[in-house]
């Protein structure tokens, strides 16, 4: 039975990354097909990094994911503080309607928010289709998903760690910034985080709010039909996964580290 | 955390300072005409199919840097994939364009519903480059709104190994039952039902619905020997040698051809298709000056060389033609004789009853010959039903078996 099992984790580790491997295989490809292996070059490399096209959606995508995941992670994080100190009923409601946009599918989201920016222009306002919008929305709906990070620290933390800093000569913005801030900051990371990969990720929404003075790398992929998309995206692509891996194995080197010198340091106190 | 934004940063740097355009200097005709607007800090925002431009790879021209240095106008770049996508980004009134590239029939429609601008062609003295042939054409009878970009025909890819050589030469191949399984069709109703009403004598826009229903028939004869109907999906079948028989763009063709060797290609000699994508500019467009410089840069000899290099479809500009090399604009499958041209036809705009029509005969058609899918979804989630109120039925069961 045991082969099975082994078997079993290697069967879902294949179906999780064959597509990646046959995607970096390809970036090396010397024709232009998706099929036919015709030989090693690193040609589509040299070519990316000349293609100003996708080279500036790319670093459009970075701006706008950096800006409002930061952005949401304020907002979000200032909310969901004011959420855990609402009334049990006024809380449940506020939750029910920040679940609303994470269960709600994205295209609703997209084309309301292109109708209300619309809307928006129609009244007069001047408010250009393109960097501002997609800002806009990103923001929009980065923000449940701070909030959901954010509630359970601030659910388990010790409300009375707060009081007692006041106690000790804190003033409130001090004990908040020195005491709760700290407290949270693993879910505010992680929220961050998680607001900076979907801002990333995101096609259908940025699809309906892009306009015509900027759009991000899904928008510029998903139109290289016509003669069609070149292996410079599988170089690309192949870039950001390496990037993406070393990071995650650089974290957690630096985790198990962090554990060890914990455990040593135990020791070393007798406990 | 540090690591990581170092890390991230590095990676944004070695990026973008790569990235630094390698200037080619591009001649053109009137530098001082280029200049008008140097240092008044301009910009157009330029909406183009995706991959549609030289971009400066492989020493190519990088054109739109070029056409900022050169004028000092900033360029927004934008793509998009589908005629529909754009004419819906106009639509719904969010974005404003100045330069965007739709296709003949999408612009016979806009000049319908008059949602572009008139061209000011004393700002475009470039047009003298464009061959005669594209003045004047179908979708815009006078030639007020739009300048030819890129064009091509549609014709027949086959793979030299598999199908025999007298079999080849008409749109016959593509109904021909000795290759059962080998043959793709596009994955759009317009080429299929132009093809088929081609193949029946007909004029390749559908002129009333008796000639629609007969193309209809004549497509669902051929669904059996259809291996898929697909778009791009064509160049890794027929170049992996998955498929053998596909119609497809000339241009593309070439690109086939290029990765394998066993592929060959014929426009069918009953007369095809031709298509026209040409530079427009929109109502609303807030810079139409520097839009028409734009066009105007697009049509200089170099320019139009370097996009006909790049893209792979043929060119409309004869000074452009006349600096490319010899294999190039030479090679019938890209420039095709006169004979071959003669006999094209242009996509014209339908009225709305007959386009309604063609969606209807293609969702027939796709759907023709799938009768047991009636039966199969409800009979799927009757047993899935089953399942699940078994599964409940038994459990509550084996609780109240337990619980005792």
């Amino acid at each position: 039975m045991k082969w099975l099992s082994k078997s079993y984790v290697w069967v879902t580790m294949a179906f999780l990354y064959a597509p990646i491997a046959v995607l970096i295989v390809f970036s090396f490809n010397q024709s232009k097909s998706r099929g036919a292996w015709t030989g090693f070059t690193w040609n589509w490399y040299r070519r990316l990094f000349t293609n100003e096209v996708i080279i500036n959606s790319l670093i459009n995508t970075l701006i706008i994911a950096v800006i409002s995941s930061i952005i949401a992670t304020v907002i979000g994080t200032l909310a969901a503080i004011g959420i855990v100190n609402m009334k049990r009923w006024q809380r449940s409601l506020i939750m029910n309607i920040t679940y609303m946009p994470v269960i709600n599918p994205e295209i609703i989201i997209g084309v309301s928010l292109m109708l209300l920016f619309v809307w928006v222009k129609s009244i007069g306002l001047q408010i250009e289709f393109g960097f501002v919008t997609l800002i806009l929305a990103h923001v929009t709906f980065n923000i449940p998903y701070v909030i959901l990070n954010v509630m359970p620290k601030l659910r388990q933390m010790d409300m009375y760690v707060y009081e007692a800093a006041q106690d000790l000569g804190c003033s409130p913005s001090q004990a908040f910034f020195k005491v709760v801030i700290p407290e949270i900051l693993p879910g505010i990371l992680s929220g961050f985080l998680m607001a900076f990969t979907y801002s990333l990720d995101d096609f259908i929404i940025s699809y309906f709010v892009a306009g015509a003075t900027s759009q991000t790398l899904p928008i510029t992929i998903f139109s290289s039909t016509r003669p069609p998309v070149s292996p410079e995206i599988n170089a690309l692509s192949a870039i950001i996964f390496m990037v993406v891996l070393t990071v995650l194995l650089l974290v957690n080197l630096h985790d198990t580290r962090i554990e060890r010198e914990n455990q040593r340091g135990r020791r070393g106190m007798g406990i | 955390m540090k690591k990581m934004i170092c890390l991230f940063c590095t990676a944004v740097l070695l990026l973008t300072g790569a990235a630094l355009p390698v200037s080619a200097e591009v001649q053109v005709g009137d530098t001082g005409y280029y200049t008008r607007f140097q240092g008044q800090g301009k910009s157009i925002n330029v909406h183009n199919w995706g991959e549609y431009i030289s971009d400066g790879s492989d020493d190519s021209l990088a054109v739109i840097s070029e056409f900022e240095q050169l004028t000092g106008i900033k360029v927004n770049y934008t793509t998009f994939s589908t005629n529909e996508e754009v004419y819906a980004r106009l639509r719904n009134g969010g974005a404003s364009y100045d330069v965007i590239v739709p296709s003949d029939y999408m612009i016979a429609r806009m000049i319908r519903e008059g949602m572009l601008e008139k061209l000011d062609f004393d700002n475009i003295p470039n047009f003298e480059n464009i061959s005669s042939d594209f003045r004047n054409l179908v979708y815009d009878p006078s030639n007020e709104y739009s300048v030819p970009y890129t064009w091509g025909t549609i014709g027949v890819i086959y793979n030299k190994t598999v199908v025999d050589e007298e079999d080849i030469g008409g749109w016959d191949l593509l109904w021909n039952q000795k290759y059962l399984g080998d043959i793709l069709m596009f994955s759009n109703p317009r080429d299929d039902f132009g093809i088929a009403l081609k193949r029946l004598g007909y004029p390749m826009n559908p002129q009333n619905t008796q000639h629609l229903s007969e193309a209809l028939e004549l497509l669902k004869e051929q669904k059996m020997l259809v291996q898929a109907y697909v778009m791009d999906e064509i160049f890794d079948k027929m170049v992996g040698g998955e498929a053998a028989i596909a119609p497809y763009y000339a241009g593309d063709a070439i690109t086939m051809m290029a990765d394998n060797e066993d592929l060959g290609y014929f426009v069918p000699e009953e007369g095809t298709n031709r298509f026209v994508d040409a530079l427009v500019i929109p109502k609303g467009s807030r810079e139409k000056e520097c839009a028409e410089m734009f066009i105007n840069f697009m049509l200089e000899a170099e320019v139009g060389a370097a996009n006909a290099e790049y893209i792979g479809y043929s060119s409309p500009n004869t000074a452009a033609l006349a600096i490319l090399p010899e294999e190039v604009t030479g090679n019938p499958v890209a420039y095709p004789s006169e004979e071959v041209i003669s006999k094209t036809e242009l996509w014209v705009d339908l009225p709305s009853e007959m386009n309604l029509a063609v969606d209807q005969a293609w969702t027939e058609l796709l759907s023709a010959d799938e009768e047991y899918s009636r039966w199969l979804i409800p009979a799927f989630m009757l047993i899935c039903i089953a399942v699940s109120v078994g599964l409940n039925i038994s459990r509550s069961y084996r609780k109240k078996r337990y619980g005792k």
